[in-house]
């Protein structure tokens, strides 16, 4: 058990942010905690490409004397572009929430339901 | 120059879009002429695209001048150059209906072709990753267009499809990364060719992928039970966009999902993991009875029809899922054909509220003779969903049907003509309200509906819209058998069985 902690740490780290971030999201009443839910969530996603991505030894994947095993750049770029889309969405979202905030003077779910609904 | 068009296709909404926002400074009215020349050129520009891939055959570019797998491919195939079409024509269509309805700034139309870009990208590209990127780009236009309503309550319903959708797209992304550790690559053909080879369709990697991905995209295309952003987000949106987005976003997102699994995981991986086809065609038709219970009971019409697509979409999975050649062409011809009806239907809902303010079910007795042409249209389409022939609704079911048939899914088959007699009981309620019941509003509408200063709540542009939508709902049964042979021909694991 402690050796598999050990040697597949960041794959816990990674499940453990996804449950963190998705029981934010869900349970969270306060629409900007639900942002940093989602905020943590997809950190969790950038994590686990990076741990795919990572290579015990593995040099940086620019050619020079030596050469050797190189890391993989594909998945780092990925999450370059996904990091990038998340910070737009952050964004937006909290555009909207001070948006409904100045309209409705709450950012407590379960109040807004009942003025929403009304 | 013909294998410059599918990035062109996408780059020239972007350039457009960035035209409005700077013309908006001199002239707020700047960004419909800008919006209209742009998917004029665009629209062309599909036709030519899709005339070349019917006659022959799949058009490919790499972006950058660098190959595939290792480069980003932009591939269109019969299914992809129909359906970007579809998005040209629909949302140049819907441009008619924005030039009284919309709202007029110029950051409204600059998103709107930002819309149109990410559309046409999930469309044309032939790159999961790639496909991710155009999925938040689509996703981040469609939560600022729901936004852009006068009410706070489009902000609420903005916020809450943003979260929704943004969880759908992050497990789709999780999902690549399951590909990725499991083949090393992102292209689509590539993916076919490795999963299976490298990969056993039933490892853990390949099957988590699978439902990551399935699930992250079934978000977009609102199944139940995950369609919940779906109802509020269509129906506190503007008239214009609640149109263009019912339209469009879900339809190419149930693209994206045949596309992933015919080109990604193959009818091969279907066959071999049974579980995995099941799960999809048991979602199906959950979404389609649950979604078309939901639409009984509403009173609202926006959110019947918002809840019928639940039920519609259903429709269409379980004919992707089924994957025999009938029943993916069937499911085409429904994804097309829905996108033209249910976008029809929510542009006159938005001409009858203007006319004379009736949104709810019993609202709408007795409107027939207030607003004859759009009620017509409403009928029309109406009964097209429901699937009467010769509409195109009839054809996509029929051929969904046969398909589940020949596979021998009876359980499917039950449920796929109970899906018309579901789909009867809120479109007929509807009609006969429209035609056959004592009015109960007989006020006109209280607030005056902004106008353009020519004194008139509908302009001819909006009714135009609806009228094209019904005939084009009647018209498009005539362009099946085109289709069906373009599809089979570019669509080759089809012909494999």
């Amino acid at each position: 058990m402690f050796e598999l902690l050990n040697s597949h740490y960041n794959y816990f780290a990674v499940m453990l942010l996804l449950g963190i971030g998705l029981y934010m999201l869900i349970e969270s009443r306060n629409l900007v905690k639900k942002i940093i839910g989602m905020n943590i969530f997809q950190t969790g996603i950038f994590l686990f490409f990076i741990t795919l991505a990572f290579r015990a030894g593995g040099n940086p994947p620019i050619i020079k004397d030596g050469g050797g095993p190189y890391v993989s750049p594909l998945p780092h770029v990925l999450i370059l572009t996904a990091i990038v889309v998340g910070v737009s969405l952050t964004a937006v979202a909290l555009a909207l929430i001070i948006r409904i905030y100045a309209e409705y003077g709450t950012l407590d779910e379960d109040k807004l339901k009942q003025l929403y609904y009304d | 120059m013909i294998e410059q068009i599918p990035v062109l296709l996408v780059v020239l909404p972007i350039v457009g879009g960035a035209i409005p926002l700077v013309a908006s400074l001199v002239s707020e009215r700047a960004g419909w002429p800008v919006a209209t020349l742009t998917l004029v050129v665009q629209a062309g520009l599909a036709g030519l695209l899709a005339w070349t891939v019917s006659t022959s055959g799949t058009v490919s570019y790499a972006v950058g001048g660098f190959a595939a797998p290792y480069g980003i491919e932009l591939v269109v195939d019969g299914l992809s150059g129909a359906v970007a079409v579809l998005v040209a024509v629909v949302s140049l269509g819907v441009l008619a209906y924005a030039r009284q309805a919309g709202p007029h700034s110029g950051p409204f139309y600059g998103l709107y072709l930002l819309l149109v870009a990410g559309l046409t990208g999930m469309t044309v590209t032939g790159d999961v990753f790639n496909l991710y990127v155009f999925l938040e780009i689509t996703g981040l236009a469609a939560y600022g267009l729901v936004a852009s309503g006068r009410d706070a309550s489009a902000a609420v319903a903005a916020l809450k499809y943003l979260i929704i959708g943004t969880v759908g797209a992050s497990l789709y992304l999780l999902g690549i990364g399951y590909l990725l550790a499991a083949t090393g690559t992102l292209n689509m053909a590539d993916l076919a060719a490795k999963l299976g080879e490298m990969a056993a369709y039933d490892s853990t990697l390949v099957l988590t992928g699978f439902g990551l991905m399935v699930g992250g995209l079934t978000v977009k295309v609102a199944l139940f039970p995950l369609h919940t952003w779906q109802p509020d987000a269509y129906a506190n949106a503007p008239d214009t966009v609640s149109a263009f987005i019912s339209a469009l976003v879900s339809t190419v997102s149930a693209y994206a999902l045949a596309r992933l699994l015919f080109s990604v995981f193959t009818v091969e991986f279907l066959t071999a993991v049974p579980v995995a086809r099941w799960a999809l065609v048991g979602l199906a038709c959950v979404s389609i009875i649950a979604g078309s219970a939901l639409a009984v009971s509403q009173d609202s019409v926006q959110r019947m029809l918002a809840y019928s697509s639940v039920s519609q979409f259903g429709l269409v999975v379980a004919g992707f899922a089924i994957a025999t050649p009938l029943a993916v062409v069937g499911a085409t011809v429904h994804l097309l054909g829905h996108a033209v009806m249910k976008g029809g239907l929510f542009a006159a809902t938005g001409i009858i509220e203007r006319k004379t303010g009736a949104t709810t079910v019993n609202g709408y007795a007795g409107m027939g003779s207030r607003v004859p042409v759009s009620a017509f249209a409403f009928a029309v389409l109406s009964l097209a969903m429901v699937g009467v022939p010769p509409a195109v609704g009839f054809v996509g079911k029929w051929y969904i049907v046969l398909g589940a048939v020949n596979a021998e899914n009876w359980p499917v088959v039950a449920v796929l003509l109970a899906s018309t007699l579901l789909t009867l009981a809120y479109f007929a309620r509807l009609v006969e309200r429209l035609y056959f019941a004592e009015p109960t509003i007989h006020a006109e509408p209280d607030e005056a509906p902004v106008t353009d200063g020519s004194g008139q709540a509908v302009s001819f542009g909006m009714i135009a819209v609806v009228v094209v939508a019904a005939a084009l709902a009647v018209a498009l049964t005539a362009a099946v058998p085109e289709l069906q042979r373009v599809l089979e021909e570019t669509l080759p694991p089809l012909l494999n069985q």
